[in-house]
């Protein structure tokens, strides 16, 4: 369990343009170890999907990884930073090491193919070995470990519910065994029960296969149910990171707390709550400073000059100014 | 009580499905629907997609006719003759879900509330119409209302826009707002701003709102009653602790155990949302629904009855209601337990 998966140093992503560039990912740092959940909860424009595509290697100009490292422990033991890899060498670690599970379900399978072909697409790839029977073999017990018949495997994805095609994606990121499966919004376009299925059965299969997942979500309401570990991002910075019992009994960081309130609660006393004022920053134009000094309460006089690093305050690291150590 | 604003009674809408083996199949997506709006106070109408809580605005908001059932506004009979569809607007605005999509991004915010408000009041002019404009931007808390009665639509962010839309639902003065999901596209640290300027505008202006949400927990947070719909049916309702609290359909208590409520868990110590076993079904397909009641083949407490009829209203002593065999039964005590 404490042995480290994935190192991210300072990670910083860029949207280049012609009139300058747009910082959506800023020195982003964190570990993430082996059978770890980590949460990372963000609004809109807050560079968490940036992230994603950052972590897998898959963003397209005109984003560009302008900066940092990106450690990944191999479970022999070797370390290969993933940003120094070509396209070739990248292709062994991608679904046999990490694989990804996207939001909309309908957009990542392919519309006139059997869902069962799509497995057998991975599967043979990454195996060339393997005869097409095997490999369907293979794929009836991926979809039936997240409750899929197999009679299912010769639908088109037309032909299946969202909830479903939610599933399959799930199984098809775990057709390679994978440590690390980075998901982006995987549950939003499904109803509150079948997020709760979905994630049951998640939670379910990482107790037995011991991957470690990276779950984006806006919902941090969410994250706090699932996560061990949470990452609060705000204008492509991390400015909390902590356990998910600490974020939501004692967040330090005043957007954290902000965030936190901005649920209203199902159970217990309801008060008037009043979410944050303002709007999130254009990157375009950042804020100077902390990126979050125009909507917040707790403003300094050196808010809008100095830009908060992540540095451990109690349980969390935090990166607020409120927390600096004056000299 | 006093006399109900908006009234449905028996509300269905069928859609006709096109396409080749399909003639005369159709969609039931909304079956017997009631709702009934006051004056001051807020209903929500929480239920998944695809359960027909959007098919009951469109109706309530004359988009399409209803198939069966009837719509009085203040006791009277609404009809889709076209004279009398422009009164009922008058009293009666939508807001949309989207605001990047309800707004034309041609057009100033200037002139997207003056059109409204000219529409229905045909002489207003000049200084007149600019001083009702930003009593609009007022009314909807967007100060300094001269900074912002000249921007585009691209110059404003979602919860701004979002404001612009209620502005103009506000112009024509209604006694009645329906809003589809007016939160569910905007960031999550703007929404409860929204949610508290229609709580506002309930207080203040009087008005009757009907909120859809499939968010249970906003319903509980701004609403008054709380509606559950399932598969196109109106399954359980009643005042809003009630519902939350001790909720009289199986389906409403699935809803509630599903719903990410993190005081609960971290309180309690258990980590019960994802304790689930058991294969949580799906809503049926509403062109051939199950008979009976739609929820049986979820529901763990199936009984023979609900396979064949789909079950009287029970009433319970404080307002709530539920269309459930159980009660019917007198098997009520079984929802108590653990699913």
């Amino acid at each position: 369990m404490n042995e480290v998966l994935l190192e991210v140093d300072g990670l910083t992503v860029e949207y280049l343009s012609q009139t300058g560039s747009v910082k959506a990912c800023a020195d982003v740092s964190f570990t993430l170890h082996r059978g770890q959940i980590l949460g990372v909860a963000g609004e809109s424009g807050s560079g968490k999907s940036t992230l994603i595509t950052a972590l897998t290697r898959l963003q397209r100009p005109p984003a560009v990884t302008s900066a940092g490292r990106l450690v990944y422990h191999s479970s022999d033991g070797d370390k290969v930073d993933l940003l120094t890899l070509s396209e070739r060498q990248l292709r062994a670690y991608r679904w046999s090491e990490l694989a990804i599970v996207l939001q909309s379900a309908m957009d990542c399978l392919n519309p006139v193919m059997r869902l069962g072909d799509q497995f057998e697409d991975v599967l043979r790839y990454h195996d060339p070995q393997l005869t097409q029977r095997q490999a369907w073999e293979r794929a009836e017990e991926l979809v039936a470990m997240v409750g899929i018949g197999s009679d299912r495997l010769r639908s088109y994805p037309h032909e299946l519910s969202g909830g479903m095609r939610q599933r399959s994606l799930i199984a098809l990121a775990l057709a390679c065994d994978p440590d690390l499966i980075v998901m982006d919004e995987p549950t939003t376009a499904v109803d509150v029960v079948m997020q709760r299925q979905i994630l049951a059965q998640l939670l379910q299969l990482q107790d037995r296969l011991g991957f470690a997942v990276v779950f984006v979500t806006h919902d941090l309401s969410l994250l706090l149910e699932l996560a061990d570990q949470i990452a609060i991002m705000y204008g492509g910075r991390i400015v909390e990171l902590g356990s998910a019992r600490e974020i939501y009994t004692a967040p330090k960081h005043p957007y954290t707390r902000g965030l936190r309130d901005s649920f209203p609660p199902l159970h217990g006393e309801l008060t008037t709550m009043r979410g944050i004022p303002g709007s999130p920053p254009d990157l375009r134009t950042p804020p100077s400073g902390c990126a979050f000094h125009p909507r917040c309460a707790d403003r300094l006089d050196a808010c809008d000059q100095q830009i908060p690093l992540l540095r451990p305050v109690g349980r969390n690291d935090v990166a607020c100014l409120l927390y600096e150590e004056t000299p | 009580m006093t006399a109900p604003v908006l009234e449905a009674t028996n509300l269905s809408k069928e859609f006709p499905v096109h396409g080749r083996g399909s003639r005369g199949t159709t969609v039931k997506a909304v079956q017997n629907a009631n709702v009934t709006l006051h004056k001051g106070s807020i209903v929500a109408l929480v239920g998944e997609s695809g359960s027909g809580k959007t098919t009951v605005a469109r109706m309530l908001a004359l988009a399409y006719p209803q198939t069966a059932g009837t719509i009085r506004l203040n006791g009277a009979e609404v009809s889709h003759a076209r004279n009398a569809e422009r009164s009922y607007f008058r009293q009666v605005q939508l807001i949309f879900q989207d605001p990047f999509a309800s707004l034309n991004p041609l057009h100033k915010v200037r002139y997207t509330l003056g059109r409204a408000l000219r529409i229905h009041q045909r002489t207003l002019r000049g200084k007149e119409l600019e001083e009702q404009t930003l009593e609009l931007l007022r009314k909807v808390n967007l100060t300094p209302v001269e900074q912002f009665i000249d921007k585009f639509p691209h110059e404003l962010s979602g919860g701004q826009r979002q404001r612009i839309v209620i502005a103009r639902a506000l112009a024509v003065r209604p006694s009645v707002l329906l809003g589809d999901e007016p939160i569910s596209m905007l960031d999550v640290s703007i929404r409860l701003d929204i949610l508290n300027l229609l709580a506002k505008l309930r207080d203040e202006e009087g008005l009757a709102l009907l909120y859809i949400t499939h968010d249970i927990a906003s319903a509980r947070y701004l609403c008054d009653t709380i509606q559950v719909m399932y598969a196109g049916q109106m399954v359980e309702g009643g005042p809003r602790d009630s519902v939350i609290q001790s909720p009289k359909h199986p389906y409403t208590k699935l809803l509630l155990d599903s719903s990410p409520d993190p005081g609960r868990s971290l309180r309690s110590g258990d980590t019960g949302l994802f304790d689930v076993a058991d294969d949580l079904g799906e809503p049926p397909n509403l062109v051939d629904p199950p008979s009976g009641c739609q929820f049986h083949p979820r529901c763990p407490f199936a009984m023979d009855e609900c396979r064949q009829t789909f079950p009287e209203r029970t009433e319970f002593p404080d307002g709530q209601w539920a269309h459930c065999w159980l009660h019917q039964k007198d098997r009520g005590h079984v929802l108590e337990g653990k699913p």
